[in-house]
């Protein structure tokens, strides 16, 4: 579904990502961990060229964003992404943010989109909310929201950046939980967290970065297995993350 | 002193104001357009057009409003004959209003620039992965917001003009300062109509500026 191909970037002459080569496959669950600052949110905004890079294809559902080509709008509307601090659209309602992507990209009619946003915020658990504006809704209620926003506009994949990394711990799992069902129902996602619970419990493999490089890329059995047979940084890593 | 002679005057008077608020609302809705439009060419990656405006911007701040209006004034008949060929008489109120967009299209940009830069830049990031084209983000998810929070700078700005539009008097256009000044004149009592039209301006402009902080207020909230 997803094919990264040595895709290299660099800010200047700093090289933020370097020789990243992975594949997701249709219905698979990737974790992507690593310290901060070692490139990880960088390479999953790369997969929906949010980001541009400099050498090396990403290939979305048989679609090269590197191709000069590619209607990038066009693939994005298939590519579902939510970000760390959930960018829901202050000036619209909740059924509007949910709708007006549906309406403008793909076209849906109003009575269409809605129906398909209330049918997913019903989902995520926030039916009652529909007529308010994002400002009035807790941090972990907004990104059940964008997660169904995203959800609205049938994406092929998921990308998740740091999805729970600004929520107060109490609404963490309140996300974590619509997560999880959404990869119980075989939605492939590439998931960038620290959460290894949910790693843990749903991810098929776990990719560790560190400095601009794939350091580890291993099925979760392996990763979380022995560990050590992980890369020296990868123990450190998960040696101070694993502990609490 | 004696302000009897103002009463019927009042019609006359009424007609200049009308004149001056008509100069300021489409010179604000046109500066507002072309602003606009010039933020988005300053904030643009292309090199080209970024400098293009702002070389604009830079440009139309630098030089007096008096001089681009009486520039325009002759400017303008002659622009138009030299494109269409013929004389095209466009009048002192036509040329008053291109000037008015033009300069104040100067000062809106850098208002919509300044909205524009100030909204988290993960808004555009959200409306580009739903799909959306960057004309469709800037139109639907950034302008919009972008408005509301200058909203009371635009409204500011406006009042400004308000007052500078009495600069057209001197291409003989009859706004209210022009009116008031003279008749005036023409009875021998210049002082009294002086402070009159001084006192609308400030009643007007005061109240407008009353009403922009109390809007200010709610839309901090």
């Amino acid at each position: 579904m997803i094919s990264i191909q040595n895709v290299n970037k660099w800010y200047g002459d700093f090289q933020v990502l370097s020789d990243c080569s992975t594949e997701v496959k249709k219905g698979e669950v990737v974790v992507v961990c690593g310290p901060s600052g070692s490139g990880k949110s960088t390479l999953i905004k790369c997969v929906n060229a949010l980001e541009p890079f400099q050498k090396g294809d990403i290939v979305v559902d048989e679609t090269s964003i590197a191709d000069k080509k590619t209607d990038l709008p066009k693939l994005r509307s298939r590519v579902g992404m939510v970000f760390q601090h959930f960018e829901l659209f202050p000036h619209l309602s909740i059924t509007e943010n949910l709708c007006i992507a549906q309406v403008k990209v793909l076209g849906r009619s109003k009575a269409e989109a809605s129906k398909k946003g209330l049918a997913l915020l019903e989902r995520v658990g926030l039916a009652a909310h529909a007529h308010k504006h994002p400002g009035q809704l807790s941090g972990g209620q907004q990104q059940r929201v964008a997660i169904a926003r995203a959800l609205a506009m049938d994406p092929v994949v998921m990308l998740f950046d740091e999805p729970t990394s600004a929520l107060d711990p109490e609404m963490v799992n309140e996300v974590l939980d619509v997560m999880v069902q959404l990869a119980n129902e075989g939605m492939t996602m590439m998931c960038v967290t620290h959460e290894m619970g949910f790693a843990r419990k749903v991810a098929d493999r776990v990719i560790f970065m560190d400095a601009g490089k794939i350091v580890e890329d291993c099925p979760k059995e392996a990763f979380f297995g022995d560990l050590s047979a992980r890369s020296e940084r990868a123990q450190q890593f998960l040696a101070k993350i694993l502990q609490h | 002193m004696d302000f009897s002679a103002i009463i019927p005057a009042l019609p006359g008077l009424a007609d200049g104001l009308w004149m001056t608020l008509k100069l300021m609302a489409l010179g604000v809705l046109g500066g507002v357009l072309l602003g606009t439009l010039l933020a988005l060419l300053r904030l643009s990656p292309n090199k080209l057009l970024a400098n293009f405006a702002a070389t604009y911007v830079n440009y139309f701040r630098s030089i007096p409003l008096l001089l681009v209006i009486t520039w325009f004034y002759f400017a303008v008949p002659f622009i138009l004959r030299w494109i269409t060929g013929e004389d095209t008489p466009v009048g002192a109120f036509a040329s008053c209003l291109v000037a008015f967009v033009m300069f104040e299209a100067a000062y809106f940009c850098e208002i919509v620039r300044a909205g524009i830069q100030a909204i988290p830049r993960g808004q555009m990031g959200a409306a580009s992965a739903l799909g959306m084209t960057y004309a469709q983000s800037m139109r639907l998810i950034i302008l919009p917001q972008a408005f509301r929070k200058m909203t009371p700078l635009l409204l500011q700005q406006s009042i400004i003009l308000f007052q500078d539009t009495s600069l057209v008097y001197t291409v003989g256009l009859m706004d209210f300062l022009n009116a008031a000044r003279s008749r005036g004149d023409i009875i021998g009592q210049a002082h009294e109509f002086l402070i009159f039209a001084g006192l609308v301006y400030f009643t007007l402009s005061f109240a407008a500026s009353q009403l922009v902080k109390h809007l200010q207020k709610r839309l901090a909230v």
